[in-house]
């Protein structure tokens, strides 16, 4: 098999055995981008010298036997999440040429562990968006169908990792952002719980919901994953002072008696019927695997949308204040200080970024507050509170992850709402704060991926993991390849 | 018509923690700069805020200070504003769910007492500084001050004159300092003061359209703002104006107050909670502990000198101004001296001696115990209670001991009566005409007398014997 299509499980293996050298590892996956980045897109920068470098000491380092989790193994980090010395662009004409002076606590962990970094990868200008197509840098095209979107706004490190461009990456999820390109592209991706992973270093877009999360070719390379960038970190508050299991060796942990909640809100109409069909059948296979499905409601889903643009954009809008061109980043001379703030954040954001900049700064504005954002507070508190009821009666809850599969790039852009219901199923996960996982469950008759999402209680991803894990040794979608 | 005004104010004060309010930065004032800088207070892409608990730990023992509510649960709140020292565009500051609430402050103004309540205390960060420079058209940031953490304290409209105001500041100075929390330095800016004033009919409810008072960085400006800026609304009242809802800068070489704004820019600070934050919950016991932790106060120290020592009210309010003063004092009373008589000391020469080197009394060579240590040299009659200025004077300078000063100089007063009566006898011999006026009634002239022996005595003569026999001999 060529190097590239390696998993971090097979990598590691064949890295350990020494069947593989990193430098081929990290040769055969340049080679690869080499023959299919241009149809891509998948990145914004490659670090090819410094991942060469990265491979040799890698290679010293499993030669004494000073070897990590991952010693050796080349990922890639989705372009909002800070490397020192490397350029963190957002995907953002703002962000063009900043080079973070710090390390966010995810990359150094993985440092840590002894990764290679073969670069970073495109995304949704500051994660805002659902298809990819929102970049300075240009679009990123689906593997699978390269005139097709790959989903958003992880767009880059999921088509990357469905192309075999890396071996696993690193993306974020507000309302679905890891989980919606995972179903696209037919890879894993996991939002674990919010709280579980430090947001240290991921530039924000909404704070109480944003968070990092592997997308991999296997289940259990996001439980490695997961195993190493999970834990409390002191430079985020939010993050959980919460025991952190080893889910690696939680996964093959029988599901027998486990019980799947299937919520009917998300079998409704305008779910697209092969979409549909796939994640019954998904769910069959679970059930002949021993666990049981139950009916379950989760009734304020439909409000979960709105409330969802409401408070995230309320809270980008914050967020992205600091763009003004005074200390780093884009700056556009004015005739004075206000025109030079007007110039600078007309140029340096693009549509969408404006629009929720906009949105979320009327949300916020006084006399408004009380209608908007206390309003979707209350009902997140709901949605909330929908989940706690249901994780009373089950231990998952399995749903499709994205009402249709990849659509046509340019077929929603001019459209931001029906853009913003392809959301529709991610995210509650994300305004309760629990984790989710979205696997390969079958193709559309156009052989477009699609994906089973498995979401659980909070800090409980083992279970999530495991049930998934189950699932995919029980099926062949996850060995899939697009033909590039 | 009589107008009364109508003063609230809100004052900023700089803690006195060594790292900024959310990262491990240096809060040391006067550095180059951004010499103080990190990428989470300059703000870069990415980063998050860390609770500085001992700020927090500071609200809290200054709310007690203040005799607040302690809010078991509160949370921060980000005000939304662009400006270049900002940062993050927003600061991080509470609205909604403030630290603590429902305080007040005793003041004394002319020997009126009176109690001004406080609205709220809460928690924020202070800002950079624009600095302009070389008169070009640019400007440059620092970004040292950004992040460090700052106190809001705000009063409700209780206070009625600028004297009543600059009460205010010089007391809740003395507090903060107290506890430890504010240097209270108004001149640099760790205590700042901002004044919300407003005139009305006396006897009218309802409040007159206020004006914002800011720059007034001494507690003298604080006075001399706000009385100008009273009059100047009375007489624009009685002159037919409109007074205008506006920010007013103090200038202070102008003496005047001036319109900052030609038109009022109406702000919407779009505050939310912050979602970097978890809220603040505290445990009773920690709040116990906190308050157990607690120093004495201005009040109580100032009640308990009137009620242990003896002294006056007027007295114990100078002595408790400055904690550093009040416990100097206590040391010396401690170490066995008259209050009363240490505190004419510290009020009179040695108050003049540390204002004209500019010096605080902890500063000083002399020490409680030398002071008392001069005290009973005098008491004993060693030296007199004049020559004791000379001795204190040179205690002062040299940081040398009474007993050196006066073995060094000779300065042991003269009780010996039959040398003095020789004296005596010597001035009165060649003083005839003073001595005839004496007696013809012109009494005041004991003094001429005496001051005629303390010269010939370089000040040496115990003054007692002196007044005695100059009695005898005069009568």
């Amino acid at each position: 098999m060529e190097l590239y299509r390696l998993s971090i499980e097979e990598a590691r293996l064949a890295l350990d055995s020494g069947e593989a050298r990193p430098s081929e590892i990290v040769q055969s996956l340049f080679e690869r981008i080499d023959s299919v980045e241009e149809k891509i897109n998948s990145y914004v920068t490659l670090t090819k010298e410094a991942a060469f470098a990265d491979a040799l000491q890698a290679e010293a380092a499993i030669r004494s036997g000073r070897k990590n989790a991952l010693t050796g193994i080349p990922l890639a980090i989705k372009d909002n999440i800070c490397t020192e010395g490397i350029k963190t662009t957002c995907s953002s004409e703002m962000l063009a040429h900043f080079i973070a002076p710090y390390e966010s606590t995810v990359t150094a962990k993985l440092k840590m562990q002894g990764y290679t970094l073969m670069g970073k990868t495109n995304l949704d200008e500051f994660a805002m968006g659902s298809s990819t197509e929102n970049s300075a840098f240009g679009a990123t095209n689906n593997p699978w169908d390269t005139t097709r979107v790959p989903g958003g706004s992880s767009g880059g490190a999921a088509a990357a990792v469905a192309a075999d461009e890396c071996i696993a990456a690193l993306g974020s999820d507000t309302g679905g952002s890891i989980r919606q390109p995972a179903a696209f592209c037919g890879v894993v991706g996991l939002k674990p719980t919010y709280g579980r992973v430090s947001r240290y270093g991921l530039v924000a877009f909404a704070s109480s919901f944003d968070q990092i999360g592997p997308i991999t070719k296997t289940v259990r390379d996001s439980a490695i994953l997961l195993n190493v960038i999970g834990g409390h970190d002191t430079a985020d508050s939010t993050s959980a002072p919460v025991e952190l299991p080893d889910f690696t060796s939680l996964l093959e942990k029988d599901i027998k008696g486990m019980k799947v909640g299937i919520p009917k809100e998300y079998f409704i109409e305008g779910v697209d019927k092969e979409v549909e069909q796939s994640v019954r059948k998904g769910i069959q296979t679970l059930e002949s695997l021993g666990a049981i499905p139950v009916e379950i409601s989760l009734p304020h889903t439909e409000y979960a949308v709105a409330a969802y643009y409401i408070l995230a954009t309320s809270e980008a809008s914050s967020n992205l204040a600091r763009y003004d061109g005074v200390r780093y980043g884009l700056r556009v001379q004015g005739d004075d200080l206000t025109d030079m703030y007007m110039r600078t954040r007309e140029e340096g954001f693009g549509a969408e970024v404006k629009r929720r900049i906009i949105l979320g700064t009327y949300a916020l504005s006084s006399g408004y507050y009380d209608a908007y954002y206390r309003k979707a507070q209350q009902v997140r508190t709901l949605v909330k509170e929908d989940f706690e009821r249901a994780f009373e009666q089950v231990d998952v809850i399995a749903t499709p992850t994205a009402p249709t599969p990849a659509f046509k790039a340019g077929e929603k852009t001019e459209d931001p709402l029906q853009m913003y219901l392809t959301d529709i199923f991610t995210i509650s996960v994300n305004l309760a704060g629990v984790p989710a996982i979205s696997v390969p469950c079958g193709f559309t008759s156009d052989n477009l991926p699609i994906g089973l999402q498995i979401m659980g209680k909070h800090f409980d991803e083992a279970s999530i993991l495991r049930i998934a894990h189950a699932y995919e040794q029980a099926t062949e979608w996850h060995k899939r390849k697009p033909a590039l | 018509m009589q107008y009364e005004a109508v003063i609230g104010l809100e004052i900023h004060a700089q803690l006195l923690t060594d790292t900024k309010i959310f990262c491990g930065c240096s809060t040391r004032f006067g550095s180059d700069p951004n010499t103080q800088i990190c990428p989470v207070c300059t703000g870069m892409p990415g980063v998050l805020p860390v609770m500085n608990r001992k700020a927090v730990e500071y609200v809290v023992r200054t709310g007690l200070a203040l005799h607040c509510d302690i809010s078991s649960y509160s949370r921060f709140a980000r005000k939304n504003y662009f400006y270049p020292d900002l940062p993050k565009g927003y600061q991080i500051s509470q609205f909604e769910l403030p630290l603590c609430e429902h305080g007040f402050v005793d003041i004394t103004v002319e020997g009126n007492s009176k109690r001004v309540a406080l609205t709220r205390i809460h928690l924020e960060e202070d800002a950079g500084k624009n600095i302009h420079e070389g008169g070009g058209h640019d400007s440059a940031v620092d970004l040292n001050r950004a992040g460090v953490p700052l106190m809001e304290i705000v009063t409700e409209p209780d206070i009625r004159s600028a004297a009543e105001a600059a009460a205010f500041m010089k007391k809740l100075r003395a507090i903060v300092r107290y506890i430890g929390v504010c240097d209270g330095n108004m001149e640099q800016g760790s205590l700042r003061c901002d004044a919300n004033v407003s005139i009305r009919p006396s006897g009218q409810e309802a409040y007159g359209v206020k004006t914002e008072i800011k720059n007034m960085n001494s507690f003298r400006y604080v006075e001399k703002a706000l009385d100008y800026e009273i009059k100047r609304q009375i007489r624009s009242l009685q002159d037919g104006e409109r007074i205008i809802q506006e920010t007013r800068l103090w200038n202070t070489e102008k003496g005047v107050t001036e319109s900052m704004r030609s038109k009022e820019e109406a702000h919407d600070y779009r505050y939310f909670p912050d979602p970097d934050l978890m809220p603040i919950e505290f445990e009773k016991s920690l709040i116990d502990r906190i308050q157990s932790e607690l120093v004495e106060l201005p009040d109580e120290k100032h009640r308990r000198f009137v009620d242990e020592h003896g002294i006056s009210d007027e007295d114990a309010g100078l002595l408790v101004a400055e904690r550093e003063t009040a416990e100097w004092f206590e040391v010396a009373v401690k170490a066995g001296g008259d209050p009363k008589n240490i505190c004419n000391w510290i009020k009179g020469d040695f108050a003049k001696l540390l204002n004209d080197n500019n010096t605080q009394i902890n500063e000083s060579l002399v020490t409680p115990q030398m002071l008392v240590a001069m005290l009973s040299l005098v008491e004993k009659g060693t030296i007199s209670g004049r020559i004791a200025k000379t001795v204190f004077e040179e205690m002062y300078r040299t940081g040398k001991t009474a007993d050196e000063v006066v073995e060094e100089k000779g300065l042991v007063q003269i009780s010996d009566a039959s040398g003095i009566e020789t004296i005596i006898d010597e001035i009165l011999n060649n003083s005839t005409g003073e001595v005839a006026r004496f007696r013809e009634g012109e009494t005041k002239l004991m003094g001429f007398f005496v001051g005629q022996v303390m010269k010939a005595t370089k000040g040496k003569a115990n003054p007692k014997i002196v007044n005695e026999l100059l009695r005898k001999k005069l009568n």
